[in-house]
């Protein structure tokens, strides 16, 4: 009964359906389109943070800075003590003489430097742990700072874990936008399904005196909201995708300026065929409520 | 093929429409339904297709007991006839091939069976040439023959029809029963209400007749319904 040609035609009426009032389907699509853009680019933005944060806290380092004052001896003894320590990978010792012709060599401050009557710069330690742990790394920042001799122990890439973190209160953020929008394109699918079946009543009506069933009635009212969901999604998927052309020649000059190569992905292939999926889902779903709620109302007399 | 056994209907908060009617319709037979308006026609009609459900007593229809039939098994009880409203019950966003078609998509027929079996039944009611109109241009008679081509089209084994002749003048009226007559000789089984005198008194077949709910036991023949006619 289901046939190829049957399941043709349910799809021919629902289309037929929304080109009744090609506007009004029209303006449904982009409200839907709108509404699923918003959180599926936040969404793509944050995925592209979250990379960048990867790639800034993958080696987190240590700088250990010694006191001005410190000796050798007590350099020596600190240093001995780092390499004994069980969660610390690798010791890399950067004398003041070194980092000051390092300074001057990257900054060309050479003449500033050289006019310098003493070396402003401390001995210090880089040091590589063996965590890449936020909480970890912290606790191992604590502990060295409390040797002997250190003036100031920092963990370099801590503003890379704040970042982080904020993604994390982001996502948390974007999902909760998506939840409310996806209720939202619920309703809109809802009304509009309402409205089609006010104005089919006499099909429905006269349908179920010849012997329609529930399902034959339904089906092209699933269809519409389903097709009418996926085109939104397909609005949303456009939308994202000429937005994130249009970020994309700012953020290069952007990336240029912090010597990073940093790049805005794009939605994935998985992430559209999702996106397409989800919306056509919610216009289903959107439609099924409103066809149980509404077509019960419609009895035959 | 359709037995009422002790059947009465009352509309919530109204008085009984039908009281305790039995009757028998044999398969193959056709057969009128006459008396006032307001005296319980269409309400008989709507309850051998299960469009109202009785208060009580039963209705059979091909042995099957059609006031306890579940709600899904009633679009296919309903399949098996050919319904032709009072009202016509068109469908005027579609042309008349469309109309007609609408009972073989809901039955699921490949539309190259369906579009032949269409023009078979606009045939048999004379509107071939007129497939592409819609039905708002039709004359009343032609609305009334295109629903009879809807009630037909999915070759059912029984014909309702409610005042098919009802607003009709004498000569739409006898083409309308000329083709209700044809599908008699073919075995369909029918019953037509109709409160049209004259062609009550033209006719040799049973008559049910209805007064205030109830069947009039001595009008089964036409000579009968005259005199309570005259009464």
């Amino acid at each position: 009964m289901n046939t190829l040609s049957t399941q043709q035609g349910v799809i021919r009426t629902a289309l037929g359906r929304m080109f009744v009032s090609p506007m009004a389907g029209i303006v449904n699509i982009l409200v839907i389109g709108i509404a699923l853009s918003l959180p599926a680019g936040m969404y793509v933005l944050l995925k592209n943070a979250q990379g960048l944060v990867a790639q800034l806290s993958g080696s987190p380092q240590i700088s250990l800075f010694l006191a001005m004052d410190a000796t050798p001896y007590s350099e020596e003894q600190i240093r001995r003590q780092l390499n004994d320590h069980q969660n610390i990978k690798s010791v890399e010792f950067i004398s003041r003489t070194d980092a000051l012709n390092t300074l001057s060599e990257e900054t060309g401050l050479t003449d500033v430097i050289a006019g310098l009557d003493k070396n402003p710069l401390p001995d210090a330690f880089v040091i590589s742990p063996r965590t890449s742990n936020a909480k970890q790394l912290d606790e191992l920042r604590n502990e060295l700072q409390k040797i002997q001799g250190v003036e100031l122990a920092q963990l370099d890439s801590a503003w890379a874990y704040k970042l982080e973190a904020f993604v994390e209160f982001a996502h948390i953020a974007v999902l909760v936008l998506a939840s409310l929008l996806s209720l939202g394109l619920i309703a809109i699918t809802f009304n509009t399904i309402r409205l089609q079946i006010v104005t089919q009543r006499d099909e429905i009506q006269v349908a179920k005196l010849i012997g329609a069933t529930d399902a034959f009635i339904r089906r092209p009212f699933l269809y519409f909201g389903a097709i009418q969901g996926l085109l939104g999604g397909i609005a949303a998927w456009l939308i994202i995708l000429s937005s994130l052309q249009l970020l994309k020649q700012p953020l290069a000059n952007l990336s240029q300026l912090y010597a990073s190569n940093f790049a805005l992905e794009p939605l994935s292939a998985g992430d559209s065929a999702s996106l397409l999926l989800f919306s056509l889902y919610l216009g289903w779903l959107g439609a099924w409520l409103s066809v149980a709620r509404h077509l019960s109302l419609i009895e035959s007399r | 093929m359709i037995t009422f056994d002790q059947v009465s209907k009352r509309y919530p908060g109204g008085i009984d429409v039908l009281k305790n009617v039995s009757f028998e319709l044999a398969k193959g037979e056709m057969a009128y339904l006459s008396g006032h308006s307001g005296a319980g026609k269409s309400t008989l009609l709507k309850l051998i297709a299960a469009i109202e459900r009785p208060n009580s007593g039963t209705v059979l229809v091909n042995n099957q007991n059609v006031s306890k039939l579940k709600s899904d098994a009633l679009p296919y009880l309903r399949r098996n006839f050919g319904l032709i409203f009072q009202d016509h019950k068109l469908l005027f966003d579609r042309n008349v091939f469309d109309n007609v078609l609408l009972p073989l998509q809901i039955c699921g027929f490949e539309y190259k069976e369906s579009a032949k079996r269409v023009r078979a039944a606009l045939d048999k009611v004379g509107l071939l040439g007129r497939e592409k109109s819609n039905p708002i241009a039709l004359s009343g008679g032609e609305q009334q023959r295109l629903c009879i081509a809807r009630a037909i089209v999915n070759r059912p084994s029984i014909l309702l029809a409610d005042e098919p002749t009802g607003n009709l003048d004498a000569e739409y009226a006898e083409e309308i029963m000329n083709i209700f007559n044809s599908f008699h000789q073919v075995g369909v089984t029918l019953l037509i209400s109709t409160h049209d005198a004259a062609l009550l008194r033209e006719t040799n077949l049973r008559i049910i007749e209805l007064k205030q709910g109830a069947i009039q036991p001595h009008s089964r023949y036409a000579a009968d319904l005259h005199e309570t006619e005259d009464a």
